[in-house]
C-alpha cells in the first residue's frame, strides 16, 4: 500500500519542475489548489508558439496569423470536447475563474431586477462572493448564502427552503479550495431548474480533479481556470449555454467582439467572439489545449483513483499528531487537507515546513467568511495532484512533526 | 551602548553561527519571547498592523528623545522577527529609526519576509515603526 506505484513516477518524470531543490532540500510541492505543474510538453508548447507562430489572431491574411488563428480555435474544439459542451461557441476564454464570473455576474446579472436573488453558498472563495455583491448593489438584487455544517458540508434541507421562483441564478463551487468538500451539484442544478433558476458551478478546484461533463450535468455556466488543470496563467474558459449567451449584453467592449462600429451604432460580433474583446491570450489559449491533449494521453481515472489514496493516507498519518484538527471532514472530498494544530498559527508551521521544502498554502485560503464559521485565523492547506508521491506525504508527515516540535 | 549599526551587526554575526534555517528560526522565537509584549486584554485594533497573515499589535513610547515598542502577535515566528526590529530601533532617537538603513534583514538571509507577498508582514512592521518615529521628528 505505501509505495508510489509505477505509473505515477513515469507521470510525474514529465514534470520538470519537481525535480527542483528548495532551501536544498527535495521540493515537495503540495499546494496543487493554488496552482498545477505544467509537463513538460505544455512548456514546450509555449516556446514553440513564440519560436515559429507569433502573429495576432481572426484578422491577418498573412500566414502566421492563419497559423495561430487555426491553433487558438483547435484548443477551443479540443477544451468543448473535453468537457462535453454542445458548441465551440459556448466556450469563451477568459484570464480565469475569477474574470469568468466576473463577466457572468456582470452579463447575466446586469439582466436581473430589483428583488431577484442570487444563491451563494457559505464555503464560496471571495471569487464567487464579491462580484455578486457587486452586481447586487448595483441592481437592488438579495445575495442569500446557502449555509454549511461542521464537517463542511452544505445544509441541503435548508437549501431547498431557500429556492423559490425568486432565485434566478445560484452560483456554486464544485469542490471547496478550503475544505475539499464535493458539492452535491446535480442536486442542486435539479432543483434550481425546477424554479426555472441558472446554475453556475466554479469549478476551478474540480477541474483537476475529475472528468467534467456539463451536458451530463446541465449546469448553465461551468468556469475554470487554465492554470489549474496543467495549463499557464492567466487563460480560463466560461463555459455557457448557447441560448443564455446571446441574451446577455457583452461584457467587455473592444477589438474582436464587434461586427461593425460607426459612431451612430455598433453592432456585436457573435458568439464566442461577442465576449472576447481585445487581443486573448493565445498562446495560453493553444497551450491549455496541448495541457488537454496531455490529460486525454494519460490513464486520468487511475491517476484521480490515486489521488484519493493519496488523501486518505496523510488524513490517516496527520490524525495521528496530537491536538490536530482537521478543518473540512466532509463525506464526499477531493485531494486536499485543511488543518490546524492546537493553537498554533498557521503561518508559524508554514514557514517552517518551507525551510524544509515543503510548499503547502497557508491562510484564509480566499474564504474569510468560512475562517469565521470555524472562528480560526486560518488552516494549513496542502492539496495534492496526481504527480504527488506517497513517500513525499511521509516527508511532509515527518517535516510537519519537526515543526510542531519547535513550536510547541 | 551599542551604536544602531553596531546592534544590526551583532545580529548578523549571531545568525552566522547556525548553517540550518529550522535554527535560525528557533533564536527567532526565543528572541520574540524576551519582547515586552502586549497582554491580550491590552491590545487594541489600532494598534492592528495590516499585511500580515498573523496578527501583529504594536504600540510604541517616546521617552527622552528616544522610542521604544512593544510588540505581539497571535504567530511566534512574526513575534520573533518583530523582536529582531525592536532590537535593533529600541532607544534610538526617531531621526536614526527614520533614516538609517536597515541593512541586517538582507544580510541575514530574511529577505524573502521582505518581498510584496501577502503572507508576511516585515515591510508593514518596519513601515509602522518608521511612521511612529516620523511624528517625534
Amino acid at each position: 500500500m505505501n509505495q508510489t506505484p509505477d505509473y505515477i513516477q513515469e507521470l510525474r518524470s514529465k514534470f520538470p519542475i519537481l525535480k527542483t531543490e528548495v532551501h536544498g532540500k527535495a521540493l515537495v510541492y503540495f499546494d496543487n489548489a493554488a496552482t498545477t505543474q505544467k509537463p513538460l510538453e505544455v512548456i514546450e508548447r509555449v516556446q514553440s508558439y513564440y519560436n515559429s507562430e507569433n502573429a495576432n489572431i481572426h484578422r491577418g491574411v498573412h500566414h502566421l496569423s492563419q497559423v495561430a488563428t487555426q491553433d487558438y480555435e483547435d484548443a477551443r474544439k479540443l477544451i468543448q470536447n473535453y468537457i462535453g459542451a454542445g458548441k465551440e461557441s459556448e466556450i469563451i476564454f477568459t484570464k480565469g475563474t475569477t474574470d469568468s464570473i466576473n463577466l457572468v455576474a456582470s452579463s447575466f446579472g446586469g439582466l436581473l431586477q430589483e428583488d431577484d436573488e442570487i444563491l451563494i453558498s457559505a464555503m464560496e472563495h471571495h471569487s464567487n462572493i464579491v462580484p455578486w455583491q457587486l452586481i447586487a448593489r448595483k441592481n437592488k438584487l438579495t445575495l442569500k448564502v446557502i449555509p454549511i455544517n461542521r464537517n463542511g458540508e452544505l445544509d441541503m434541507e435548508t437549501f431547498e427552503t431557500m429556492v423559490s421562483e425568486k432565485t434566478k441564478i445560484i452560483s456554486i463551487t464544485h469542490i471547496s479550495n478550503t475544505l475539499g468538500t464535493i458539492n452535491p451539484i446535480k442536486d442542486i442544478i435539479k432543483k434550481a431548474h425546477s424554479f426555472g433558476a441558472k446554475v453556475l458551478i466554479d469549478g476551478a478546484q474540480s477541474i483537476q480533479h475529475g472528468k467534467i461533463n456539463v451536458s451530463d450535468l446541465d449546469c448553465d455556466f461551468f468556469v475554470f481556470s487554465g492554470h489549474k488543470i496543467f495549463g499557464p496563467t492567466g487563460i480560463g474558459v466560461l463555459y455557457g449555454k448557447e441560448e443564455l449567451l446571446e441574451l446577455m449584453p457583452p461584457y467587455q467592449g473592444g477589438g474582436d467582439m464587434i461586427k461593425r462600429v460607426s459612431f451612430k451604432e455598433t453592432t456585436f460580433n457573435e458568439l464566442p467572439f461577442k465576449f472576447e474583446a481585445g487581443t486573448p491570450n493565445i498562446v495560453g489559449g493553444i497551450a491549455l489545449g496541448t495541457a488537454i491533449k496531455f490529460l486525454k494521453s494519460i490513464d486520468t481515472k487511475q491517476a484521480f483513483s490515486y489521488e484519493k489514496r493519496l488523501l486518505n493516507y496523510a488524513e490517516e498519518e496527520l490524525k495521528k499528531i496530537d491536538e490536530m484538527t482537521l478543518i473540512g471532514t466532509a463525506a464526499e472530498k477531493t485531494s486536499l487537507v485543511s488543518f490546524n494544530v492546537g493553537k498554533i498559527h498557521p503561518f508559524d508551521i508554514g514557514t517552517l515546513l518551507d525551510k524544509q521544502g515543503i510548499a503547502v498554502r497557508t491562510g484564509h485560503h480566499c474564504t474569510q467568511p468560512l475562517m469565521d464559521f470555524f472562528n480560526i485565523p486560518g488552516t494549513l492547506r496542502a492539496s495534492f495532484a496526481f504527480y504527488n508521491t506517497i513517500e513525499e506525504v511521509d516527508v511532509f508527515i515527518n517535516a510537519l512533526k519537526r515543526s510542531l516540535s519547535i513550536l510547541k | 551602548m551599542s551604536t544602531f549599526i553596531e546592534k544590526q551587526e551583532a545580529i548578523i554575526e549571531d545568525f552566522e553561527l547556525f548553517d540550518d534555517w529550522m535554527e535560525k528560526y528557533e533564536m527567532i522565537i526565543d528572541l520574540g519571547k524576551e519582547i515586552r509584549s502586549i497582554p491580550e486584554n491590552k491590545r487594541s485594533d489600532d494598534q492592528l498592523i495590516h499585511g500580515c497573515q498573523s496578527r501583529v499589535w504594536l504600540r510604541t513610547e517616546y521617552k527622552e528623545s528616544a522610542m521604544y515598542f512593544f510588540a505581539d502577535s497571535d504567530a511566534i515566528i512574526t513575534k520573533g522577527i518583530i523582536a529582531l526590529l525592536i532590537k535593533v530601533f529600541d532607544g534610538e532617537k526617531p531621526e536614526t529609526i527614520v533614516k538609517e538603513d536597515l541593512f541586517f534583514i538582507k544580510q541575514i538571509g530574511l529577505q524573502e519576509h521582505l518581498s510584496p507577498t501577502r503572507a508576511n508582514g516585515l515591510v508593514g512592521m518596519v513601515k509602522r515603526m518608521k511612521m511612529e518615529a516620523l511624528k517625534h521628528v
